[in-house]
């Protein structure tokens, strides 16, 4: 078991056109630790001075992690990250 | 109807610009010769099999209606497509979470649950659509580097002239990928 990370249609050409992802953590952090090692490039889209990106959003088992703790939200195997840029425009 | 009217000086502009061989600058000084003339040539043929997008006029209709109906806050929204298709098919109307007249974002659990819906029915966004309601129909410096859907159809309709009543508006297409917009015809079909 691990955690599954669903990757948005922009951020494909980091993993290889692959839809989803697996890490191990028990974090968010450490669940986007892990999967970086195997998709450089992947995590500097999502996170911005060891924060979340302020146009991306990313739950965890649909709730959105900006209310349950950010980057230090807790996973567990099983899991379901969805990582969804916003959608925003002037 | 009044879009289609508005929509015959941007066709012709659009035609113009689709003359020149697109995005041959993408190849790198290693590839010239061949390899050059064939990028760019499969970037032609790719260009001029994507530059257009196929919308049903009742859906220019209801983003228009939506955009008068939020004047003078941006409205915004999307129409989904079966994934892969580039047809658009399910209008949705989208809350502007930050209920302004320069800014727009989807409502992140509103998104959320479009993803999820999506995501049950093996669609994607075809379109994503917003107002400018005291500029034009171009997509701003934000717009751009915020765009982030690069199978979408970025559409954007301006109520600048008209404000909330009935009168001219612009409804403009284009494609916004890698820092850059490239505005695209509109082929209204029934």
């Amino acid at each position: 078991m691990s955690v599954e990370v669903r990757i948005p249609t922009i951020l494909r050409t980091f993993t290889g056109g692959a839809k989803a992802v697996h890490g191990n953590g028990a974090t968010l952090q450490q669940v986007l630790d892990d999967i970086e090692a195997r998709n450089p490039g992947l995590k500097d889209r999502i996170v911005e001075s060891e924060t979340l990106r302020r146009f991306v959003n990313v739950y965890v088992n649909d709730e959105d992690v900006r209310f349950s703790g950010g980057l230090d939200a807790p996973t567990a195997d099983g899991d379901v990250v969805v990582v969804l840029p916003a959608v925003a425009g002037g | 109807m009044t879009c289609l009217q508005l929509q015959k000086p941007t066709l012709v502009g659009n035609l113009r610009r689709r003359r020149g061989i697109p995005e041959i600058e993408r190849c790198s000084d290693d590839e010239r010769g061949l390899k050059v003339r064939m990028c760019g040539l499969t970037a032609a043929i790719a260009h001029s099999l994507t530059a257009v997008l196929k919308i049903a006029g009742e859906h220019i209709e209801a983003m228009i209606a939506h955009a008068r109906e939020d004047h003078p806050d941006e409205a915004c929204g999307v129409i989904v497509g079966p994934e892969g298709s580039d047809v658009p098919t399910r209008f949705v109307r989208m809350i502007n979470a930050d209920r302004s007249p320069t800014f727009c974002r989807f409502d992140p659990e509103e998104q959320f649950e479009l993803y999820n819906a999506m995501s049950a029915a093996g669609e994607e966004i075809v379109v994503v659509y917003h107002s400018h309601t005291s500029t034009e129909a171009y997509p701003s410096r934000t717009d751009i580097a915020l765009a982030s859907e690069p199978q979408a159809h970025y559409v954007l309709v301006s109520t600048a002239v008209s404000g909330a009543s009935d009168g001219p508006v612009s409804v403009r297409s284009y494609r916004i990928v890698d820092g850059g917009a490239t505005e695209e015809e509109i082929d209204v079909t029934e």
